[in-house]
């Protein structure tokens, strides 16, 4: 071990390599990387495992939550003239079933998987900033429940979730319902810009030594191409809510026809919501590039188009956006959202489905529930996509417009590119995260209750569309022609609730009983699965080299770049460590000291959680409790660390 | 491409450098702050469009305040690379005056703008021009007061001696973030006090 010692304080150092004995990493490593425990550990724990754990689970409430305000509204629709829900009840059930799958559920739950993956795929420690990390989580679920609170007091927002202006004015609305919700989202939009410019710089700095760009998993594209679009998107609709609550509680006039503009609303809002689509499906798509192959038993086909391809619907994503931006007037904006952004995305996703159904036909495929999902995952998005497309030409556009049809392209798009993925997902890396897998069985079934209960509550809801049936209505006479079909949406949508359940039970059973997996149960080639199930706090004992995209198939694939080495590496434990490296060929160039477990970002997020409800109730002396507690928290945060100073202290004094 | 990676040289230990993680974090911040400002920009851009001419106030803007202070904003910004500068040649006192000049002269440019403030026709609250105005100088003058007091805070770590040539990723920081600060208001500037007379 070779060190440049200041006076006894070090600023650079050759990193150690060592060679895993018989797969037992050093004990140093476990008493540095040792989380505090108790109360006090749980909340102020920052590994990226225990977070992404949490924001997955976290999202599923908030899916089971939504989900069952959905069931609620289908019990009311299965049937003409059923009064079960007042139409004020039925507003603030749609608008809080969709802001929850939009925003609670959709977004989070991928945040999710990546936080958890991302280290693991990369070879990394740790995310590169892992306080902020925390921070994300918890102020998402600080503003889940703060967005909750006004509807479990009956003053849930109430006006669909893109809340169009004027009527969520206060001269329409003077509940707190609408400013429940603008605080609530500036508050959640904090969150996802947090955990966006995580990932960005984790990608750029983290990657483990030879991962080069053209070496990473097409998940990580997926989440990076997000986290860029929401840095950029998500300041959009925060403004756009913060100028509404101006707008409602200090009488400025953004939005009002006095010099202000209503129509700026629906600019700023989808603005947002273009790139917002593509931030819900593209780390889902990566996903399935990444796990489908392995049940095909090769590598994904056309691996550097399908990356270029999720960075190019962005792009195009932008585009759009821009073109927005100039057709001013346009009287339908709103719909624009999901048929414009179906339109655009086929291009590059085109190139994605062909790359799945490619490696489908050219390999051997493995019929588990994964592959199940992920494969049905492709139908679904052809289905999507063809009713995207249809929405896209104007004519037809304004035919459908508000109707069903929308209804059911909007699930076939959500539910088909993130719900299934995700779903096949858990069955992939449930086994890496509590080393059991879940039962196989019990998973066929889980699959095709969903699947068949799915198509059979929303297929027929593009014919009721086209019969006319306008979406957002609490109640409908008879003799319409909508009765027979409208019973079977509902009776699809409770088979598919089942499927979910059954999804649930799965879980519960085999974090007990399933079988113990191993640490590479499927035979994968990412470098998660070189780690112990679960991995270890500090996921390598070794920080692995890598020398090509596939660092555990490359004697299958008889790879010509040469070996991977993956038991001996950078040893790095001199601290909570891990290696630094070039941007875009992965050359090693820097030391990155990781920070410990903090009470910092939670305490941050409680004082913006008290800002937010102060503001919402203008209790001003809470609002400034919270200002106060976001001070404390930044310095704490902020203060240089003791093993810091050191150095040049030494060097000063030398 | 194991073989020319060079594994065995050594390798600085973060936080010393513009390299840090840190630093791209603010970066970031930049970006989707700077996205904040043009999206506030677009929304006064897209009023004015809509409601043409009679949307701005009859008063043209005064630069009776605005100009001293935004003398006064932009050249903070050298006072404090020239600070940074101090603290990367070890020279702190440069440092102190930098950091702390540039620290005391972002609050100046606070009072001038509430100065000014004070002097308008108009309220958040009259017109929507007023709505604009406020609103997007307000939201610059709290980013304003967010960078004073980051310029404090590492004026007052390097008084303690927290930072060196080799240990000032914070001090980058703080004065990245103060540069951006003083770039927007460019923009605001044009925006609100420029662009009526050019129209
Ligand atoms: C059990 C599964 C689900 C059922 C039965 C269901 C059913 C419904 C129903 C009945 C509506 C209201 C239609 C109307 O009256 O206009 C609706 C709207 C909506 N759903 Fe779902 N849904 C389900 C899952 C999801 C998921 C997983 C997502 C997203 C990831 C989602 C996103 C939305 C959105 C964005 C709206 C529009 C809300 C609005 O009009 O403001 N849904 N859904």
């Amino acid at each position: 071990m070779t060190m440049t010692r200041g006076l006894g304080w070090e600023d650079a150092r050759i990193p150690e390599q060592a060679r895993l004995a018989d797969g037992h990493p050093g004990a140093r490593l476990d008493a540095i990387w040792e989380g505090e425990a108790g109360v006090r550990g749980w909340f102020s724990t920052v590994d990226h495992k225990v977070i992404g754990i949490r924001y997955i689970v976290t999202a599923f409430v908030f899916l089971v939550l939504g989900g069952l305000e959905a069931l609620v509204m289908r019990v009311q629709l299965a049937g003409p003239d059923r009064h079960l829900l007042t139409p004020e009840a039925y507003n603030q059930l749609f608008t809080m079933h969709g802001l929850t799958m939009i925003f609670l559920y959709a977004s989070p739950v991928l945040t999710g998987f990546s936080n958890y993956l991302w280290p693991l795929l990369l070879g990394s420690r740790d995310m590169a900033f892992p306080r902020l990390n925390a921070f994300s989580y918890w102020v998402y679920i600080a503003s889940g429940l703060f967005l909750y609170s006004g509807f479990v007091v009956g003053h849930g927002p109430n006006d669909g979730w893109f809340n169009y202006v004027p009527f969520a004015q206060r001269a329409y609305s003077p509940g707190v319902n609408i400013d429940i919700y603008a605080l609530g989202l500036i508050l959640l939009g904090i969150s996802t810009t947090a955990g966006a410019a995580n990932f960005v710089v984790t990608f750029l700095r983290t990657r483990a030594p030879g991962m080069s760009i053209n070496r990473v998993p097409i998940m990580v594209w997926g989440t990076l191409t997000a986290s860029v679009a929401n840095l950029l998107a998500v300041p959009s609709v925060s403004l756009a809510f913060f100028l509404l609550w101006l707008d409602r509680q200090f009488g400025t006039h953004f939005y009002d026809g006095s010099g202000g503009q209503p129509l700026l609303w629906q600019h700023l809002f989808w603005l947002f919501g273009h790139p917002w689509v593509y931030a819900i499906v593209l780390p889902a798509m990566g996903m399935v590039s990444d796990a489908l192959p392995v049940f095909c038993r090769r590598p994904l086909v056309g691996y550097t188009a399908v990356a270029l391809g999720t960075v190019g619907t962005m792009a195009l994503g932008f585009g759009v956006w821009v073109h927005h931006m100039f057709a001013t007037g346009i009287p339908n904006l709103g719909l624009a959202l999901f048929s414009g952004a179906s339109l655009v995305i086929t291009i590059p996703s085109a190139v994605a489905v062909f790359a799945w159904t490619a490696t489908l036909w050219t390999g051997r495929p493995v019929v588990t529930t994964a592959f199940l999902f992920f494969a049905s995952m492709i139908i679904l998005f052809v289905i999507g996509g063809v009713s995207g497309v249809m929405t896209a030409s104007a004519a037809v556009d304004w035919q459908l417009t508000d109707t069903y049809f929308v209804v059911a392209h909007i699930h076939y798009v959500l539910i088909g590119i993130n719900v299934f993925p995700v779903v096949g997902a858990i069955y992939y890396w449930f086994p890496k995260m509590t080393g059991r897998l879940l039962d196989e069985r019990l998973g066929q079934w889980n699959f095709w209750v969903m699947f068949v209960g799915f198509n059979a509550g929303f297929l027929p809801m593009h014919t009721l569309g086209l019969l006319g049936m306008p979406r957002r209505i609490y109640a409908y006479p008879a003799g319409m022609g909508w009765d027979t079909q409208n019973l079977i949406v509902s009776l699809g949508s409770g088979m598919f609730a089942v499927g979910v359940l059954l999804l649930l039970v799965n879980v519960v059973v085999s974090l007990r009983r399933g079988r113990v997996a191993g640490a590479d149960p499927w035979g994968a080639p990412t470098l998660e699965w070189s780690t112990p199930s679960p991995p270890p706090v500090y996921n390598f004992a070794v920080i692995p080299i890598v020398a090509s995209r596939h660092p555990l198939w490359e004697d299958a694939l008889d790879e010509s770049d040469g070996r991977s080495r993956l038991t001996d590496g950078l040893l790095l434990d001199h601290g909570r460590e891990t290696i630094g490296t070039s941007p875009l060929d992965g050359e090693p160039d820097l030391i990155l000291e990781l920070p410990g477990d903090s009470l910092a970002p939670v305490t941050l997020s409680g004082g913006m959680a008290l800002l937010g409800i102060g503001a919402t109730y203008r209790l001003w002396w809470l609002a400034a409790i919270g200002a106060g507690t976001i001070v404390v928290a930044l310095a704490d945060w902020y203060w240089p660390r003791r093993s810091h100073i050191g150095a040049d202290m030494a060097i000063a004094h030398a | 491409m194991p073989d020319t990676l060079v594994l065995d040289r050594p390798l600085p230990i973060a936080e010393a450098r513009y390299n840090s993680t840190a630093w791209l974090g603010v970066l970031c911040l930049i970006a989707t702050e700077g996205s904040l400002f043009a999206y506030l920009l677009f929304s006064y851009a897209y009023a004015v469009a809509q409601h043409g001419a009679d949307f701005l106030p009859t008063l043209r803007p005064s630069f009776a305040y605005s100009l001293p202070g935004s003398v006064v904003l932009v050249s903070s910004s050298f006072v404090a690379m020239w600070g940074e500068r101090g603290i990367r040649a070890d020279r702190r006192g440069q440092a102190l005056v930098g950091l702390g000049g540039a620290a005391a002269m972002g609050a100046l440019f606070v009072v001038l703008e509430l100065l000014e403030w004070r002097s308008e026709s108009f309220t958040l609250s009259s017109r929507a021009y007023g709505s604009f105005f406020f609103t997007i100088t307000g939201f610059h003058m709290a980013h304003v007061v967010v960078g004073v007091a980051c310029l404090t805070a590492v004026t007052a770590w390097s008084a303690l001696g927290y930072f060196g040539p080799r240990r000032h990723a914070h001090v980058a920081n703080a004065v990245t973030y103060w540069h951006f600060v003083d770039v927007v208001w460019v923009f605001v500037f044009t925006a609100f006090y420029l662009a009526p007379y050019i129209a």
